[in-house]
């Protein structure tokens, strides 16, 4: 199991030294925008004070530069066309660094698609009544069983969610406490290796050094729940423009992620076809006179639809709103079934709490909100993203969660398995203990 | 009907090339930027100065041009002198620093230095202290502290005037000229005028006597008064001893009697000389005495 994350530990190396120079780009790639956000760290985060709280690490950085721009090359959150997608990047880390006056040579990086999978995964050991050490933590993590992930898929996520000593359960520290077994539990989120190393290239080829890597709907459940929604249970649905994304907080951690490979998009690519109109046309009437649910004022609100062909029939068309939300309506009800079955095959009933958060681009949509309670469960509310020093108000909505929750990921990352200490590297001080044991013991 | 005219085209995805794209890179790197806004041009402009400054007629050219820019300035009317002004001086010794004075009129204002026009001011023993201030509106302000004098010294052969710390302030014809002010004389004696001065205060009953002190050896004083009497001083405290014999004429009235030198240059033991009709008295009264005694 160990030297498979040999790629993820040179990855938090490489943000270290992009923390110390001070200066790192956020690249949240989406089906439908690239949005880069330049982030700078000045200096030690300021003592929690009495009034004010840690601020989520917040107080640390400041954003310096911002842009956005369309998407090229990707669809459900993959890259596609690299060169597409290395224009779109090229794009926006240009544009942001011209805001921000600095250059950026760090990059980390979130990926929407790319068939997210988790795993649950256990493992234990025998500590023998000794004390909970860190080598102990890194060698009962090692411990774990890693299911078959299957051929072609990397790891992207594997966090330890939970330790458990001797039937004492969700400790979030074991260390220094005394024990006879150790258990613990580990969330480990697998994703499609090709997607994985597309990136990689194509970070690499606009000059930059990939600082990390975060599944965006878990980086969109940082930004979006507040810390009793993580603590207590949520689920967090990320809808983006390609994929709607979910992921479960429990007790701080993330314990399942996955993704539903419909969104945004085909709420607009349906309404294209329905009406026979471009796409961009369709997604600014999607954006403009969008909705959920009709009422009888919908019939009397027409649209038009306004062409260039020639045909004074074709170009004159009107259709009421209504007709609008009947074609916007089944898809979105589509991905919110799709996001149901796979919160029940994830067991979220069981959660203590069954809150619901819809954020991401495709949230903004009139009406989701009574639509997803019909399906989703009761409590159900639209997440806006965290606000940060120094994000200008135009990226502020729902879109940005995943770039936002970036940040705070950048910021403070979560304790990975790769940051623990390879059991098979500190064998040799463990050696020479025993041998100092033994003298001990001997003489 | 569609109009005649192309449509305008889709506008162009914005993407920058690649090679715009590190050119941007490149030039956001501070040490690149710093390297191109400020080492490439001044590296440009000193090596053009440099390779122009070779050719030495061209160096010429720049110097002369800076001397003939320089002159044109000082030339201009605002920076004219035309006149020198001297206040706090005698007529004579005003006269003679006018004389004496480097300057020229009319003159630019550049080519005169306060400093050494101070200087020259100074170098006359007259002088005490001076003042000199260069007026833009074209006129040197020359302000003269004349030196008091407040002793004459006779030394050979003529008599100067000092001023009360000893420094020679001029030369003077005639004792009458100043017949206010105390004279004193022998070798060294302008180098001890405060205490001379101090010994001349100290005379008070005796002033309208005091002909004059003289410096005896370079360190001690001798009061000389009318009819040839004299009083020598000591080195150490002359007023004190001086204050002495003055006691003793108080009480004796010594200097009205027939004696030519009172010496108290041992305050503890002064002594007398007697006048030679005083001497023959005495003895003729001795020899009376004695015959007396022998009858």
């Amino acid at each position: 199991m160990t030297g498979l994350y040999e790629s993820q530990r040179a990855m938090r190396q490489i943000r270290q030294t992009a923390i110390q120079r001070g200066v790192v780009a956020i690249l949240d790639i989406g089906s439908s925008k690239v949005t880069c956000l330049i982030l700078r760290f000045d200096g030690e985060e300021a003592a929690p004070s009495e009034d004010i709280g840690a601020m989520a690490g917040q107080a640390r950085f400041r954003i310096i530069g911002a842009a956005t721009t369309r998407a090229r090359g990707v669809t459900f959150g993959e890259l596609d066309v690299i060169q597409e997608g290395e224009r779109a990047i090229r794009t926006v880390v240009q544009a942001a660094q011209k805001m921000a006056e600095t250059r950026v040579d760090h990059a980390i990086v979130s990926m929407a698609g790319a068939r997210p999978r988790s795993y649950g995964l256990v493992g234990s050991i025998d500590l023998g009544g000794a004390e909970v050490a860190e080598h102990d933590i890194a060698r009962v993590l090692a411990s774990c069983d890693v299911p078959p992930i299957g051929e072609g898929r990397a790891v992207l996520h594997a966090q330890p969610v939970n330790f458990a000593l001797d039937h004492r359960s969700g400790l979030a520290d074991p260390r220094g406490q005394v024990g006879n077994r150790l258990t613990t539990d580990m969330h480990l989120l697998s994703v499609e290796d090709r997607c994985v190393r597309d990136l990689l290239h194509c970070v690499n080829r606009c000059d930059l050094e990939l600082a990390g890597l975060a599944s965006s709907s878990y980086v969109a459940g940082i930004s979006s729940l507040v810390e009793d929604e993580q603590k207590i249970g949520a689920v967090c649905i990320d809808m983006g423009g390609g994929t709607t994304g979910l992921s479960i907080f429990l007790r701080n951690h993330m314990i399942y992620a996955d993704a539903v490979r419909i969104g945004g998009l085909h709420v607009t690519q349906d309404i294209s076809r329905g009406l026979g109109i471009p796409m961009a046309m369709a997604e600014r009437i999607k954006t403009v006179h969008g909705g959920l649910t009709a009422t009888g004022r919908d019939d009397r609100e027409m649209i038009e639809l306004k062409s260039d062909t020639g045909d004074w029939e074709h170009d004159s068309r009107e259709i009421s709103r209504s007709e609008l939300i009947g074609i916007m309506r089944p898809r979105v009800e589509e991905i919110l079934e799709e996001v149901r079955l796979r919160l029940d095959a994830a067991g979220f009933e069981h959660l203590p709490s069954q809150k619901i958060v819809l954020t991401g681009g495709a949230s903004q949509v009139p009406g989701l909100a009574q639509t997803a309670s019909r399906i989703l469960g009761q409590q159900v509310r639209l997440g806006r993203p965290l606000r940060v020093l120094g994000l200008p108000q135009a990226a502020t909505g729902p879109a940005f969660a995943a770039a936002v929750g970036l940040c705070l990921f950048a910021a403070h990352p979560q304790d990975e398995w790769w940051d623990f200490a390879d059991p098979s590297m500190v064998r040799g001080p463990q050696s020479l203990r025993r041998m100092v044991r033994w003298f001990r013991e001997n003489w | 009907m569609r109009s005649v005219r192309r449509e305008p085209p889709l506008r162009s995805d914005p993407a920058p090339s690649r090679a715009a794209y590190r050119v941007t890179r490149l030039w956001l790197s501070p040490f690149f930027r710093f390297f191109v806004r400020v080492v490439i041009p001044l590296a440009v402009v000193i090596g053009l100065a440099g390779a122009w400054a070779l050719n030495s007629s061209h160096r010429a050219a720049v110097i002369a041009w800076v001397d003939e820019k320089r002159g044109s300035i000082a030339d201009r009317p605002e920076f004219v002198m035309r006149q020198m002004i001297i206040s706090g001086a005698a007529p004579e010794l005003s006269r003679e620093i006018r004389e004496k004075m480097p300057v020229k009129f009319p003159v630019s204002w550049f080519e005169l230095d306060a400093e050494e026009l101070r200087s020259v001011v100074l170098s006359f023993d007259a002088v005490k202290d001076a003042t000199v201030t260069l007026d833009l509106g074209g006129a040197v302000r020359v302000e003269v502290t004349e030196r008091v004098p407040a002793i004459l010294w006779r030394t050979h052969g003529r008599i100067e005037m000092l001023d009360d710390t000893g420094h020679r302030v001029a030369l003077i014809d005639r004792r009458d000229g100043r017949s206010d002010l105390p004279l004193i004389t022998g070798d060294g004696a302008d180098k001890a005028v405060p205490e001379a001065l101090a010994v001349f205060g100290a005379a008070g009953p005796i002033a309208h006597r005091v002909r004059g002190l003289m410096r005896q050896g370079a360190r001690r004083w001798d009061v000389v008064l009318d009819r040839g009497q004299v009083i020598q001083l000591p080195e150490n405290r002359p007023v004190a001893a001086l204050e002495r014999v003055l006691a003793l004429q108080d009480a004796k009235d010594i200097l009205g009697r027939d004696i030519v030198l009172v010496d108290i240059r041992r305050p503890t033991r002064p002594t007398m000389r007697l006048g030679e009709g005083a001497v023959g008295y005495l003895e003729m009264t001795r020899a009376f005495e004695r015959g007396l005694s022998t009858q």
